[in-house]
């Protein structure tokens, strides 16, 4: 904008258009991203920069909301793009390179973008939960494989990867497991043997687990590593708590990144380092019951009393994801019409 | 047939006396009000959707998409759609039957009893018919689906939809030519079937409409009770556009949507047709206060038959609501003024946030649905392309409309504006209020307004003081529609990008029920029961101006 425009627009507009970046940044996010009260402020407070929050659906919505606005985005940051869904972001180039100040505390493990274009900012996981006292005779599952045992995969309900993120990640879990030689046997048994799949997760945790509320009868789900959290601190007076079946985990990395076509970009970098910072880093697991990625963060003891430690996740490469998605749904769909 | 017994029957291709007094000068101009209002707000973002899908699509083509599918898929979506709409008209006629011919203490409250299930997210209500079906022996593997769950599903929540829209003018109508036909010695079944329904004609298609195009988008329900094996066109463009990035697929489908939309629009206002039936007079029937025994039976029947299926899924939240951890008690209740660990707010907040958003979208569908429904009362090519025109935001995919809003509002921050979430739900609120009052306008007595002029008062004299209280009922019926729809909203506005300040009750119990923890689940049941009875309240509170039909307007 000229500075003869400027003027034209009026004193107020000239402040914002003319002299450096508007100081309100826009923060576009999904709708499970929650922080305490206050936790925003204190960055207004800090740097004169004030955060607009606006949210719209899951992070599958954001991100194509992100792709159809490429270039004229609806916010300045995006919070909420997981590892499932990266590759398809950084394909259609909706975020610009931005090096944060204290990534040196995050593990190489969660650095997904050599080029830095999104910043890894929480990580969670996509987990088997059961009830071993809702087993019956049957033992319980040690592996990922143990779950195609009949009498397991009888008492197992999880969700349609075309519908359900966890499904998804589920999915993706047993690809990385058994290879794609032998992904679709594992899922052959899974069928023939009388999974449940339903389209989300609420129907698999609340209508058919033992678990759930007010549940079915089915002993194994697939969930998030979270669910025991939930389950420990807001499950009343007596929570039963489920048990987490470690080795079927799917790590699910969240990431900020600066959206290409804002006005704001040195501003929106300092939110993200905010969100990376130790404090923030540190609300985390109460407010959003995910793990923080910054080693420096100070997990409270609320958390860890009911989760279980996930020390070998499994992981697939995003660029593989973003290859050769369309493809395993289409086969996974095939495999359950035939 | 259907003509001889209308009564008075307008000779085709001449305005109805309503129309006359509006005068074609006024009524070209709201026409043409309404017509823009509906371009800028469907029509526009729909084709931006397309344009913008189809450039980030690039040179990659709809590989998925094949044109056997594409039939399928179609075929499927009109086929569930037509069902749900005879099934939803067989268990609301009986309902509309007795709120039309009774007269009763709590009368009022059973009619509105009906929009509960309305304002639940369909989400809700899908899992609830999901749970219910399963507790009654139903096997869901989820693989196959199970039709008759959709279509259950779809009648509990559009059953609303008959009894009011068709329950309304069935009361308001002249009851002589049905004694008439009973002295001449018919039977009551032929009488009914001869005189009553033909009579009934315009509010059946006005309502078949409405849930023909509100199933015909259904999306919660087909993608949780159908299983992986069917899906419709909303459910595949939701698809292609969010799980698979297939932009180029979704606006294609997009496309055969519309497409579609404006066929069936186009021929339901072709059904409608010019019927001018002697419906409202003033020579109004009067209800007996005591009803005899069988009376009391039939009414008493019916009643707790329909609103027990209706009300089902709501009795079994109730009940949820109440439970916690000692036994019964409100903590669920009080718990919603705070904020859970899930939500950005406290869903009493969010509750706020809703009411003030239906009083808006219901004031916005009313004025436009008002305008569109008078402006359709002339014979004219432009009055046509308004009734089909009004109908097609209920049958565009809440897909088009959300991204049509992000890619094509992006001046004046229009975008992240709560006034999109108005129209966005305005525009959905639209076609119900012109579903209740275009057969209202169609079945005034020609006679009565005529008198009215011949007597010496001018044409806005009879509109004020004549037409306007005849309509009154039917105006309000659709506004508390509009309002009911806007409660209840999770379409189109949950793909815009909200501020705090937006986010409403259907998006709070969505998130409550996304996670684990008894708390929240109770949480959620008993944000269900608040939004179901601040529905009732809102509508009864709307409907109050119904009782004093007859008096002035003012």
């Amino acid at each position: 904008m000229g500075p003869k425009l400027c003027i034209l627009v009026g004193a107020a507009m000239l402040a914002a258009s003319c002299g450096g970046e508007p100081d309100t940044i826009v923060l576009l996010t999904h709708e499970s991203f929650v922080l305490p009260n206050g936790t925003l402020d204190t960055f207004t407070q800090d740097t004169g920069i004030t955060v607009e929050v606006v949210q719209g659906g899951d992070a599958g919505t954001i991100v194509a909301n992100a792709i159809a606005t490429a270039g004229d985005p609806v916010g300045d940051v995006l919070f909420g793009v997981d590892n499932l869904l990266l590759q398809r972001a950084l394909d259609a180039d909706v975020f610009v390179a931005h090096t944060a100040e204290g990534l040196d505390d995050v593990p190489d493990r969660v650095k997904l973008d050599e080029q830095k274009r999104v910043t890894p900012i929480d990580s969670g996981y996509v987990c088997v939960n059961f009830r071993p006292d809702a087993l019956g005779d049957a033992s319980p599952p040690q592996s990922l494989d143990d779950l195609r045992r009949p009498e397991l995969a009888a008492r197992f309900v999880t969700q349609n990867p075309e519908s359900s993120t966890p499904g998804l990640a589920f999915l993706f879990a047993t690809i990385a497991e058994f290879g794609e030689d032998g992904w679709q046997d594992f899922w052959r048994d899974l069928r023939d043997n009388g999974v449940v799949i339903t389209a989300g997760w609420s129907e698999a945790y609340n209508n058919y687990y033992v678990g759930g509320d007010p549940g079915g009868e089915r002993a194994i789900v697939n969930s998030y590593a979270s669910s025991p959290v939930f389950e420990g601190l807001f499950g009343g007076e007596e929570p039963m708590v489920s048990s987490i079946l470690a080795e079927s985990c799917f790590e699910q990395i969240e990431f900020a990144g600066i959206l290409a076509g804002t006005d704001a970009e040195e501003n929106a970098g300092r939110l993200i380092e905010y969100l990376l910072s130790p404090p923030v880093q540190s609300e985390i697991p109460l407010s959003m019951f995910v793990e923080p990625v910054n080693q420096r963060a100070v997990i409270p003891e609320e958390f860890t009393r009911y989760a279980t430690p996930i020390v070998a996740p499994l992981a697939l490469d995003p660029a593989v994801i973003g290859a050769n998605q369309a493809r395993w749904t289409q086969e996974w769909l095939e495999l359950f019409r035939e | 047939m259907a003509r001889t017994v209308q009564g008075v029957t307008d000779p085709p291709g001449e305005s109805s006396a309503f129309g006359r007094l509006v005068g074609d000068r006024v009524s070209r101009g709201l026409g043409i009000a309404v017509l823009a209002f509906i371009a800028i707000t469907v029509a526009y973002p729909a084709l931006a959707m397309v344009r913008r899908f189809l450039k980030v699509a690039g040179e990659r083509n709809a590989e998925t998409l094949s044109f056997g599918s594409t039939v399928d898929i179609v075929g499927f979506t009109i086929t569930q759609a037509a069902l749900s709409t005879l099934l939803t008209l067989a268990a609301g006629l009986p309902l509309a039957h007795v709120l039309a011919e009774y007269s009763f203490r709590g009368r009022r409250v059973v009619e509105v009893a009906t929009l509960v299930p309305f304002v639940l997210p369909t989400v809700v209500v899908a899992i609830a018919v999901q749970r219910a079906l399963i507790s009654v022996g139903m096997n869901f593997d989820g693989i196959d689906g199970s039709l008759p769950a959709i279509l259950i599903a779809h009648v509990v929540f559009n059953v609303a939809v008959v009894v009011r829209v068709v329950g309304v003018y069935w009361r308001a109508m002249d009851r002589r030519p049905n004694e008439a036909a009973a002295v001449l010695g018919s039977t009551p079944l032929s009488v009914f079937w001869r005189v009553t329904l033909p009579r009934l004609r315009p509010a059946l298609v006005a309502a078949s409409a409405v849930v023909f195009l509100f199933t015909f988008t259904s999306f919660g329900v087909i993608v949780i009770l159908g299983g992986l094996s069917r899906s419709t066109i909303e459910t595949e463009i939701y698809r292609y556009a969010i799980t698979r990035n297939d932009f180029s697929a979704a606006a294609l489908l997009a496309v055969v949507q519309a497409v579609a939309v404006g066929g069936l629009a186009y021929l339901n206002q072709r059904l409608q047709g010019r019927v001018g039936a002697s419906g409202g007079s003033p020579a109004r029937r009067r209800w007996s206060q005591t009803m005899s025994w069988q009376q009391v039976l039939h009414a008493g029947t019916v009643i707790v038959i329909t609103l027990g299926f209706l009300l089902s899924p709501f009795a079994l939240l109730a009940w949820r609501s109440v439970r916690v951890d000692s036994g019964f008690g409100l903590d669920h209740y009080a718990a919603l003024a705070l904020r859970p660990a899930v939500l950005p707010i406290s869903p009493a907040r969010a509750v706020v946030h809703s009411v003030v958003f239906a009083a808006a979208a219901a004031i916005v569908a009313t004025v436009i649905g008002v305008a569109a429904s008078v402006s359709a009362q002339v014979s004219s090519r432009l009055a046509r392309i308004v009734e089909t025109a009004v109908l097609v935001p209920l049958g565009i995919s809440a897909v088009t409309l959300g991204f049509g809003y992000l890619v094509g509002f992006t001046f004046l921050e229009l975008r992240r504006s709560p006034v999109l979430v108005v129209v966005a739900h305005a525009v959905i609120g639209l076609p119900f209020v012109v579903a209740a009052l275009l057969p209202a306008i169609r079945s005034l007595d020609n006679g009565v307004l005529d008198a009215g002029v011949v007597l010496g008062a001018t044409p806005a004299h009879v509109l004020r003081r004549i037409a306007l209280p005849l309509l009154r009922p039917a105006i309000l019926a659709g506004a508390g529609f509009a309002a009911a729809v806007s409660l209840g909203e999770f379409g189109a506005s949950g793909f815009l990008a909200r501020g705090r300040s937006s986010f409403t009750a259907p998006q709070a119990v969505f998130g409550l029920l996304g996670q684990p923890g008894a708390d929240f689940q109770g949480q959620a049941a008993a944000l269900c029961i608040v939004l179901g009875l601040l529905v009732v309240l809102v509508v009864l509170l709307i409907d109050r101006g119904r009782s004093t039909l007859g008096r002035g307007w003012l």
